[in-house]
Formats: structure tokens, sequence, C-alpha cells
């Protein structure tokens, strides 16, 4: 029964990495570009939740959805000032500016909310199921995220694939001037894109504090890192990409703190990638790169 | 009276001086084509109209409007369609995506009865609507690119060699299918390297080389044209 419960672990911890790297690949499929402040975006967010919750002594749904509409305000905010004025500069000079505006957000939660760790309270209104026996428990917390998961796919899928504005941003994310020439309005397009990202990673920090209480100005570093490869791995660009590439990773990295070695398991996650990428360079669902000709 | 109205526009590709003070005016109803071999500037001339690129100076005015400072993304909204280069239709989306997108600026309510009238114009898409994009041949997506050009109901077509990399009986149909629109009441841009073909039914054509108008004349006149035969029309 360990097994089961090592399982439910991993794929509750790779619904969040899933979430995550909704938001990266996304961006990158739209924006061309690596966003890696994404992941401080998260600890924003869950920063915001964490006093709403404590200082103001809101309800947890309230909290969430504040932390969303802050992150969305934050995405935007840092894609507008950041991002839009480098649209034609070379990439490096984008991924510098996204690895300055993580250390901008790390260093700004450092001097707001000082390095101590805050304890984050529970947000998840109900308890674990014990099944089984007792030989299973899942935790309320994993449920959540399980759920959440699932929802935002199933949201976001039927947004890309039935909604004017979804398929606006598939056209964008394929050809920017062509849909340009269709009437879209490619910054705007772009703007949604960091939109729902930042609001997704804002869910995300929720979720990842809950389930690992400590919060600290770089709670979303390594997390972020992790579900970057996650869209990696999964083909980045690729929303069920994303999702599968999250959940794998995660059981990969249970299983690997299960049965081979706690200080190994993230050294195993990314020697898993590495192997999946020589063989299939595009990642699990990548699109194949075709040759203009 | 003329819809479209370019005067004089110079237009750089970063360093590179790609037109020189290029004019010309298409009126209503015509068919307007820019010959000119490779390199003249024909594409970069289109793309300046529709807003892809700025102009360092001169005016192009569409319908008594001026152009110059408009969004290249309102351009369409205005009634001009530019139907790019090497159609650039959506590869990875379907058939009634793509027709679906050229509708992007026009209300919900109308984008089935334009769609049913692309149909009506390339039976071929209706029967593929669901295939996704790229897996059609060069000849569907050629269609594809006209068909999702149309679905914003333009009052001026601009076509980027749309004969380009086609059978010559599917380059005879796209030729057809642009005079049964332009009799339909669409006014058309044509760009095209293949001259003969863009001149036999043009009202009037302009030639380009290297950035300049070398030549303006009714298209009958070009066809007859000693210097342009021999340059264009293969002796």
């Amino acid at each position: 029964m360990n097994f089961l419960n090592f399982l439910v672990a991993g794929v509750s911890l790779g619904s969040i990495y899933a979430i995550i790297a909704l938001g990266y690949t996304m961006v990158y499929g739209i924006a061309k570009m690596l966003n890696f402040a994404h992941g401080d975006v998260i600890m924003i967010g869950a920063y915001v939740a964490f006093f709403s919750i404590n200082s103001q002594s809101l309800p947890p749904v309230v909290a969430v959805l504040l932390a969303m509409a802050i992150c969305t305000l934050l995405g935007v905010m840092i894609e507008y000032l950041a991002y839009r004025p480098l649209r034609n500069a070379t990439s490096l000079a984008v991924l510098i500016t996204a690895i300055g505006v993580s250390f901008f957000l790390q260093n700004f939660a450092l001097i707001r909310w000082g390095s101590s760790p805050k304890n984050f309270p529970t947000v998840v209104p109900f308890g674990k199921i014990t099944l089984f026996g007792g030989d299973l428990i899942i935790s309320g917390e994993a449920i959540t995220t399980i759920l959440t998961c699932l929802l935002v796919m199933v949201l976001l899928t039927t947004f890309t694939q039935k909604t004017k504005m979804g398929k606006a941003m598939r056209a964008v994310s394929e050809d920017k001037a062509a849909a340009q020439l269709m009437g879209i309005n490619v910054n705007y397009t772009i703007s949604i894109t960091f939109a729902i990202g930042s609001a997704l990673a804002a869910i995300a920090g929720v979720l990842l504090c809950s389930m690992y209480p400590l919060l600290n100005p770089t709670t979303g570093a390594m997390p972020g890192i992790k579900a970057f490869t996650a869209a990696v791995f999964g083909g980045i660009g690729s929303i069920p990409g994303a999702m599968i590439g999250g959940i794998l990773l995660g059981i990969i990295e249970i299983f690997g703190k299960a049965y081979i070695s706690n200080q190994l398991s993230d050294a195993i996650v990314f020697a898993v990638l590495i192997v999946v990428l020589l063989v299939k360079p595009t990642g699990l669902m990548g699109k194949k790169i075709r040759v203009k000709v | 009276m003329s819809m479209l109205k370019v005067e004089d526009i110079h237009v750089y590709y970063g360093s590179i001086y790609a037109i020189k003070g290029v004019s010309f005016e298409v009126n209503q109803g015509e068919i307007v084509t820019l010959i000119g071999a490779n390199g003249a500037g024909k594409s970069t001339t289109l793309k300046t109209v529709s807003g892809m690129m700025k102009p360092k100076s001169g005016a192009i005015t569409f319908e008594e409007k001026s152009l110059l400072g408009v969004k290249p993304h309102s351009i369409v909204g205005l009634g001009m369609a530019h139907c790019p280069e090497g159609r650039r239709i959506f590869q990875e989306m379907t058939v009634r995506d793509n027709l679906e997108m050229g509708a992007y600026t026009r209300p919900k309510g109308e984008i089935e009865d334009s769609i049913a009238h692309v149909y009506d114009l390339f039976p071929r898409l209706k029967e593929r609507f669901r295939q996704i994009a790229g897996t059609m041949s060069g000849g569907e997506q050629q269609m594809l690119a006209m068909g999702r050009a149309m679905m914003s109901k333009p009052k001026l077509l601009m076509l980027d060699e749309p004969s380009m990399g086609l059978a010559p009986l599917l380059v005879e149909e796209i030729f057809r299918i642009i005079q049964d629109l332009n009799r339909a009441g669409t006014t058309i841009l044509l760009v095209e390297q293949n001259a003969r073909m863009a001149l036999a039914i043009a009202n009037r054509g302009y030639v380009l080389e290297t950035g300049r108008i070398i030549a303006s004349a009714e298209a009958s006149a070009l066809l007859k044209d000693e210097t342009v035969k021999k340059a264009y029309l293969g002796g």
C-alpha cells in the first residue's frame, strides 16, 4: 500500500508542477520566451493569500481569489514593463530580463516580508480520506490539488479550442504577422496569456504552501525550475504536454525519494529529463518542427 | 474614385532601402497588378499598405482615410484584407478555425453566412473543413488563404503571389476565382511574378524594379510593351 500512497503524493505534487508548467508553456507558446520570473509570481501569490488569511482574517476562498487578482495584475504589469519593450530584441536579452525580474521579485519579498519563513495556514476545508482500513491515506490537500489541476486542464483546453480568444491565442502562437493581418491585437493576446498564467501561478502558490507550509521569498524558485523542466519534458508550447510532464515529474520525484534516495531525487528528475530529450528532443507531446520551404 | 492611394512611400528593411518613392492607386472595382522580379519590392509595398511595415515617408489613403498611424490589426476592419506571400495559413488549426480567424473583426452572427459563402467559392474547403490546414496540398492551402482573407468581407483584397508553387491548372483555377471575386464587387490588388497571367486579368498594371515604379499603363498596353515583354514576359 506504500506504493499507492507514494503515487498519490506524486500525482498531487505533480499537479502543482502541472499548473505552474501551464503558465510557462502558454507564455512560451505565444511570446516565444521563457518567463523565469513565473516561479516568483507563485511566491507573491502565496504571500498575498497568507496575509489575507492571517492578518485580514479573510476566508480562504476569498484569499485565493485576491491572490489570483493581484498575480494577474502583476503578470500583466511585468509583461508590459519588462518584456514588451523587448518584443523585437534577441531572445538572450529577454531571458536575462526575465532572470532580472525574478531577482527583483525575490528581493522585493525579502525587504517587504523578511527572510524568516512564514507558517502557511490550512486553507483546505476538509480532512483526509482513509481507504483500505488505513493503508491508503489521501489528504484533503492532495484531493483539492488533483481536482483543481483537472478542472484547470478542462477549462484551459475548452478555452483554447472553443473560444474566439483562445483560438486567437493559438493563431498568434503560430504566426504573429498572419494573426495581425486577421485583425488580432497581438499585444493584447499576449497580455491575456500572461494574465491567465499568473492567475494559475497564484493558485499553484496556495496549493504548494498548503502542502509544504513554509513560505519564504525563495519558495517559488525551485518549484518554478521544476515546472519549467516539466514543461520541457512534456514539450514546451503544448498544454497537454505541460499537464503530463508535470504529473510525471511529480511521480518520478516522489518515487525517487521513496525508493532510491532522498538526496538524489532531484538528480533523478533531471536525469530522466535528459534521457527524454535525447530520445525525443521536442519533449513528450512536442510539436514537430516544420521546416519552412 | 480611387479607393487606395499610395503616394511616394519610402520603406527601409533595417538599413536596406527597399522602396524608393512608390506611388500608385487602385480604383473601385478594378484589378490592379504590381509586377516585377524577385526583390523588386512588390511584397514590401503590400506589407506597407497593410501596416505590417512602416514607411519612412509618404502617404497611404484608403477611402479618403490616412492609414499611417492606424494600428496594423485595425486596418483589416477598415475593409482591406491582405493575403500574404507564402499563404501563412495557421497550419495547426482546422480549415474551419482558419476561416473563423479571418472573420475575427466581425460580429459573431455574420460568420456562418460568410463561411457558407467561402464554401461556395471553394467547395474543396467545405469537404475538408475539419482537416488540419497544414496537411492539405499547396493549392488547397492557397484556396484557404484566399477564403480566409474573404472572411473579413474586404472591399479591397490584396493578393501576394497567389500562383506561387502551384501547378499550371491550379493557377488557372485560382485566377478564375480572382476574376469571379472581382465581378462580385471586390477590388483586387494583385502582386505577381507570373506577369503574363496577372496582366491578362488586370485592368491596369505597374512595373516595379528595385524599389521604383518604372512603367504603368493599361494591362493590355503593358502586355504589348517591348521592354516589359523582354524583361517580364519572356521575350
